[in-house]
């Protein structure tokens, strides 16, 4: 299991790339899915190397990105 | 909003979030624009300090007027340039509210700069969050008072002429000559770690207003990738190459006692 996983809110985010450019492990890209509004909406394309830094959500403008992260005090029998 | 209902496994927890002061409201600014960070800076502010219930933003002209649809808080919209003015009559009649206002270049610099300017000497007990984009975003991206030497807009096509146009003002440096103000900072929101250090900055400029220490400014350095015409990820590359040339971050006036 990645240490981190995000989830972006598909209608709130307006495929700027802002979170795309800022992930240090190159986990995000455009989805090539297109929202209500015709943004190209951005995923996690590398999901098995996300380490739930944030920085992509500290990046977003427009909020869309909650970041989940593992608990360390869990089981690692997972991994 | 639609959110997408996602099964989040086992074993992880929320780490980044919506702050509470934030609305559902979606922002109405273009795809990338630095606005919407500093706005969400602001709320993570008023959910750490716990003023969400007294807090009063005072919104601009310009990109940010809709700001009161975004906060779960009171809002008054002023009229062009006046924020500062609106504030001091607010803050000095309620002086329990917790009072900021929003604005950017063209709004604080240009129309409002003789109310930001007196409401700093005087002291007022406020919070200013001033935007500066270097350009008017709102209107369609003509030169402000904060356009860089050469910078092209459409009223400078050939870039900004010094000779027929002067110089950009400096805000932050003018304002930290005064006696009476208790923070001017100037930040920047072009990466993760510059976003941490505005957040900081914004958390001092209210925390100073609880502390009744008097009038803070912070001057956030932004993008308007529309009006530069460039891609938001180009656009914040032209913070760092060259509005913050022009307009060196960090405190220019810390007044600690
Ligand atoms: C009295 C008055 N004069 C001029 C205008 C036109 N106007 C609207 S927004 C704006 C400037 C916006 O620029 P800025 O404050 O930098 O905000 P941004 O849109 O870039 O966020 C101007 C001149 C107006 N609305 N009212
Ligand atoms: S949380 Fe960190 S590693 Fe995961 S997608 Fe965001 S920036 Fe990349
Ligand atoms: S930064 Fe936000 S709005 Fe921009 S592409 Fe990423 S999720 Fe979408
Ligand atoms: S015009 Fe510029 S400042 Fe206004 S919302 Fe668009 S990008 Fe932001």
């Amino acid at each position: 299991m990645p240490k981190g996983l995000v989830v972006i809110d598909r209608e709130r985010c307006k495929g700027c790339g802002l979170c795309i450019d800022a992930c240090p492990f190159g986990v995000l890209g455009f989805s090539g899915e297109y929202n209500s509004s015709g943004y190209n909406v951005a995923t996690m394309l590398h999901p098995e190397k996300c380490t739930g830094c944030a920085i992509c959500a500290q990046m977003c403008p427009d909020v869309a990105i909650e970041v989940y992260r593992q608990q360390p005090d869990q089981p690692k029998e997972a991994v | 909003m639609s959110q997408v209902s996602v099964e989040i496994p086992p074993g992880y927890q929320k780490v980044f979030g919506r702050p509470r002061a934030l609305s559902d409201a979606p922002y109405t600014y273009c795809p990338g624009c630095h606005h919407g960070i500093i706005g969400r800076l602001i709320a993570e502010a008023i959910d750490e300090l716990g003023i969400q219930g007294r807090t009063v933003g005072i919104a601009p002209v310009g990109c940010s007027v809709f700001l009161y649809r975004f906060y779960r808080c009171d809002f008054i919209q002023a009229a062009h340039g006046r924020a500062c003015a609106v504030a001091t009559g607010l803050k000095r009649a309620n002086p329990d509210l917790i009072v900021f206002s929003y604005q950017g270049d063209g709004d604080l610099a240009a129309i409002g700069t003789a109310e930001t300017v007196h409401a700093a000497a005087r002291g007022e007990n406020f919070t200013v969050i001033f935007v500066n984009n270097q350009i008017y975003g709102m209107t369609g991206g003509e030169m402000a008072p904060t356009t860089l030497p050469g910078q092209r807009t459409v009223t400078t096509p050939q870039g900004r002429d010094v000779a027929l146009t002067g110089y950009p003002l400096k805000i932050s440096e003018m304002l930290a000559q005064l006696d009476a103000p208790a923070y001017i900072t100037r930040q920047s929101v072009h990466d993760a770690r510059h976003v941490q250090l505005a957040r900081k900055a914004i958390l001092k400029a209210f925390r100073n207003q609880l502390e009744g220490k008097g009038f803070s400014l912070v001057e956030v350095l932004a993008t308007c990738p529309t009006n530069f015409r460039m891609p938001p990820v180009e656009a914040q590359k032209w913070v760092t190459e060259k509005a913050m040339q022009f307009f060196p971050l960090g405190d220019l006036k810390v007044r600690d006692e």
